[in-house]
C-alpha cells in the first residue's frame, strides 16, 4: 500500500483534549491514535476503546501466584525438608498454614503485578530496542497529539478541530 | 432543608422502648443468688447434653471443693450477661460515632474535597457521642466507684492485696497502670475530649457557612481537628486497654488498639454510607452523586482488608510463639465461642471482598447495603468475641438482652442523627472546597440517575 494522509493536532491541556476528542467523535470521524504524555482519565471511554481486559488477567495472575506459593511452601518446607514450624512439629501444610499466609500473600502481589506490567507492555508492543513511534517528541514533554486520517475531508476536518482549542494542526503523509 | 419525620421519630422511640424494656427485663432475670444461678443451669444444661459434658470435663479436672467456687464463677458470669449484652452494643455504638468524628477530622486535616458534600452526614453521626458517652460514664461509674457489675475482674477486692486469697501478682505488678482510680479518671477524660471537640466542630462548622471571613473559621477548625486527631490517636488506644484489652486482665497484645480502631473505622465508614443513602434516597442530599457512595465504598472494601491484616497479625504472632500467656485468649475464643468467631472472619473478610470488589458494584446502593449489613454484623460480633469470653465465658448467648441493647441503641442512634441532621444546612455553604466535592467525579464507573455534564469543570 502507498501511504495516506493524516491529521495531527496538537492540544496543551487534557482537559481540552478530552471535549476535542468527544467533538470529534460526535461528528463520526475515526480517530486513529491519541499520544499523551501522561495517562488521562476516561480518554478511552471517549475514544470509544473496549474496556481495557488487564483486570481478568490480574486476577488470574494473582490466583497463579497463589498457587505456586502453595506450591512451593509445601515442597520446601513439608515434603523435601520436613521443618518444625513454631515449635509445632505437625509436618501438615494445612496445620501450619498460618505461618504461609505472608508469603501466600506476596507471592500473590507478586505474579499480579509484574506479569500484568510484562502484559501490559508486551499489548502495547513495547519492548527493549523497539524504536519510539510516537510521530511529535512534544508529546513526551507537554503536549497532547489527536491522529486522524484523511478521506479526502481535509479543509471540514481542520476546520473542526480549529474549534476544538488545537494549538497547531498538520497535515502529514504517513508511511 | 431535610425534617425529621414523624414517622421516624416513632420509630426510634419505639425502638428505644422495647430495647429499655427488654434490658430491664434481663436484669430482673438474671440470678440474685448462686441457687438460682444453680436452677438456671440446671434448667439450661437439660436442653443439650454437651454444654453438660463440657461441665463435667472441666470440673473433674480438680478437687472437690472446686464445685462451689465453680458454681460461684458461674454465678458471677449470669450476672455478668445483662451488663455485657448493654456494654457489647455500647462500645459498639460509642465507637461508630467516635471514629465517624475521627474520619470527619481526618477530611478535614486532608483538606479533601471528595467529602465536603457529606460532612453534615458525618457531622449528625457524631451527634450520637453525647448519649452513648454519658451512658458510658454510668458503665464506667457503676464499674468502678458503684460495683454494681463485675465485668472487669481485677476490680475485685484482694486483687492488689498480697495478704488476700485473691491477690492477683500479675495485675498488682501493672498496678501503676490498672488501678480502679487511674481507670475511671481516664476514662472521664476520654469522653470529655471526645465531646469537647465534636461540640466546638460542630458549632463551627455550621458558623463557617454564614462566616464570610476570608476562610478564618475554615482555618480555626483545621487547627481544632489536627490537635483532635493526636489526641484521638492516643485516646482511642488507650481506651481500647482499658475497656476491652483490661477485661483479661493477664493477656495483652501490642496490637489491640490498632485492631479496635480497625473495627470501629470500617463499622463507621459502613454506616456513614448507610445514612447517605438513606438521605439521598429521600432527596435530602442533592449534591451527592454516585462518585461520593462509590468512594465510601472502596473505604468499606479497603479497611475490611485492614481489619483482616490486623486481625490475622494479631494471631499469628501468637500462634507462632505459643507462649501460654498470650494463647489463652484464643484458646478460650477457639473452644467456646468457634462459630462466632471463624464466622465473623468470614463475614468481615470473605464477604465484602466477593461483594465489593468489582468498580461498577460499589456504585450501586442496594449492593453496598448488603455488604454493609454484613460488615455490621460481623464487627458487632467482633466485640461480642472480643468482650464476652471475659465476661460471661461459656455462658453465653445472643438472645433477649443482646437483642434489646442492640435495638435501644439503634433507636437512640436514629433519633440523635436524624434530628442532628434536620438542625443543619444539608450543604456546607462555607467551605472553600465545596465546589471540588459538587463536581467530583469518579471516571471509570458509570453514573446512574444523574445528569451526566457535571463532568470535569
Amino acid at each position: 500500500m502507498g501511504s495516506s494522509k493524516v491529521i495531527h493536532a496538537f492540544y496543551n491541556d487534557d482537559e481540552v483534549l478530552l471535549d476535542a476528542v468527544k467533538t470529534v467523535k460526535a461528528a463520526h470521524h475515526h480517530i486513529e491514535e491519541v499520544f499523551c504524555p501522561f495517562p488521562v482519565h476516561g480518554l478511552d471511554k471517549a475514544m470509544g476503546l473496549a474496556p481495557t481486559r488487564i483486570a481478568i488477567t490480574a486476577f488470574m495472575y494473582g490466583i497463579t501466584g497463589l498457587s505456586v506459593a502453595i506450591w512451593m511452601t509445601n515442597y520446601m518446607m513439608i515434603q523435601d525438608w520436613p521443618q518444625d514450624i513454631g515449635g509445632k512439629p505437625s509436618f501438615s501444610w494445612f496445620e501450619n498454614m498460618p505461618a504461609f499466609v505472608p508469603i501466600m500473600f506476596e507471592l500473590t502481589v507478586f505474579f499480579a503485578a509484574h506479569l500484568m506490567v510484562i502484559t501490559f507492555y508486551m499489548r502495547s508492543k513495547i519492548w527493549p530496542f523497539r524504536k519510539a513511534e510516537n510521530p511529535d517528541p512534544r508529546t513526551t514533554d507537554d503536549h497532547f497529539l489527536m491522529e486522524i486520517p484523511v478521506h479526502n475531508n481535509e479543509e471540514e476536518l481542520t476546520a473542526l478541530l480549529a474549534k476544538t482549542g488545537a494549538v497547531e494542526i498538520n497535515v502529514v503523509e504517513k508511511h | 432543608m431535610y425534617q425529621f419525620s414523624g414517622k421516624l421519630k416513632i420509630l426510634s422511640l419505639a425502638l428505644i422502648i422495647v430495647g429499655a424494656l427488654g434490658i430491664g427485663f434481663s436484669f430482673m432475670s438474671a440470678p440474685s443468688t448462686i441457687e438460682e444461678a444453680k436452677e438456671m443451669i440446671a434448667a439450661h444444661s437439660s436442653h443439650g447434653n454437651t454444654h453438660g459434658d463440657d461441665h463435667a470435663i472441666t470440673t473433674n479436672n480438680h478437687e472437690e471443693h472446686h464445685d462451689a467456687a465453680h458454681e460461684e464463677h458461674v454465678f458471677h458470669q449470669l450476672q455478668n450477661k445483662p451488663w455485657s449484652a448493654l456494654y457489647v452494643s455500647l462500645i459498639f455504638f460509642l465507637g461508630i460515632s467516635l471514629l465517624a468524628l475521627a474520619f470527619y477530622a481526618a477530611q478535614r486535616v486532608a483538606q479533601s474535597g471528595w467529602s465536603v458534600v457529606l460532612f453534615r452526614v458525618m457531622e449528625a453521626i457524631t451527634a450520637n457521642l453525647v448519649p452513648t458517652s454519658i451512658i458510658m460514664l454510668l458503665v464506667i461509674l457503676s464499674a468502678s466507684l458503684f460495683h454494681y457489675n463485675h465485668l472487669f475482674s481485677w476490680m475485685a477486692e484482694g486483687t492488689f492485696d498480697p495478704t488476700s486469697e485473691k491477690y492477683d501478682a500479675i495485675v498488682d505488678g501493672k498496678s501503676w497502670w490498672m488501678n480502679t482510680t487511674g481507670w475511671t479518671i481516664r476514662g472521664i477524660i476520654y469522653l470529655v475530649l471526645w465531646n469537647a471537640y465534636r461540640f466546638f466542630i460542630r458549632k463551627n462548622s455550621i458558623a463557617e457557612d454564614t462566616a464570610n471571613d476570608g476562610n478564618k473559621t475554615y482555618k480555626k477548625n483545621y487547627h481544632a481537628s489536627v490537635i483532635f486527631l493526636v489526641i484521638f490517636m492516643l485516646t482511642e488506644s488507650m481506651m481500647s486497654w482499658d475497656w476491652i484489652m483490661g477485661l483479661d486482665p493477664h493477656w495483652f497484645s501490642t496490637l489491640f488498639g490498632w485492631y479496635v480502631l480497625a473495627s470501629l473505622l470500617v463499622s463507621a465508614l459502613t454506616v456513614i454510607a448507610f445514612v447517605t443513602i438513606y438521605l439521598r434516597s429521600k432527596g435530602a442530599l442533592p449534591s451527592v452523586n454516585d462518585s461520593h457512595i462509590h468512594d465510601l465504598a472502596k473505604f468499606m472494601f479497603g479497611f475490611s482488608v485492614f481489619w483482616t491484616y490486623l486481625w490475622f497479625s494479631q494471631f499469628m504472632l501468637i500462634w507462632y510463639a505459643d507462649i501460654p500467656e498470650e494463647t489463652t485468649y484464643f484458646v478460650a475464643r477457639f473452644n467456646e465461642y468457634k462459630l462466632p468467631f471463624l464466622s465473623m472472619v468470614v463475614m468481615n473478610f470473605v464477604f465484602p471482598i466477593l461483594l465489593l470488589i468489582n468498580s461498577d458494584f460499589k456504585s450501586i446502593p442496594w449492593f453496598v447495603v448488603m455488604g454493609g449489613i454484613v460488615i455490621l454484623a460481623g464487627h458487632y460480633v467482633d466485640f461480642f468475641v472480643m468482650i464476652m469470653p471475659a465476661t460471661v465465658g461459656d455462658q453465653w448467648s445472643f438472645g433477649i438482652p443482646e437483642l434489646s441493647s442492640l435495638l435501644f441503641f439503634l433507636g437512640i442512634f436514629i433519633y440523635t442523627v436524624f434530628s442532628a441532621f434536620a438542625k443543619a444546612n444539608p450543604i456546607p455553604k462555607g467551605n472553600p472546597f465545596l465546589k471540588e466535592s459538587e463536581h467530583f467525579h469518579y471516571f471509570n464507573i458509570e453514573h446512574r440517575g444523574e445528569n451526566s455534564d457535571n463532568h470535569h469543570h
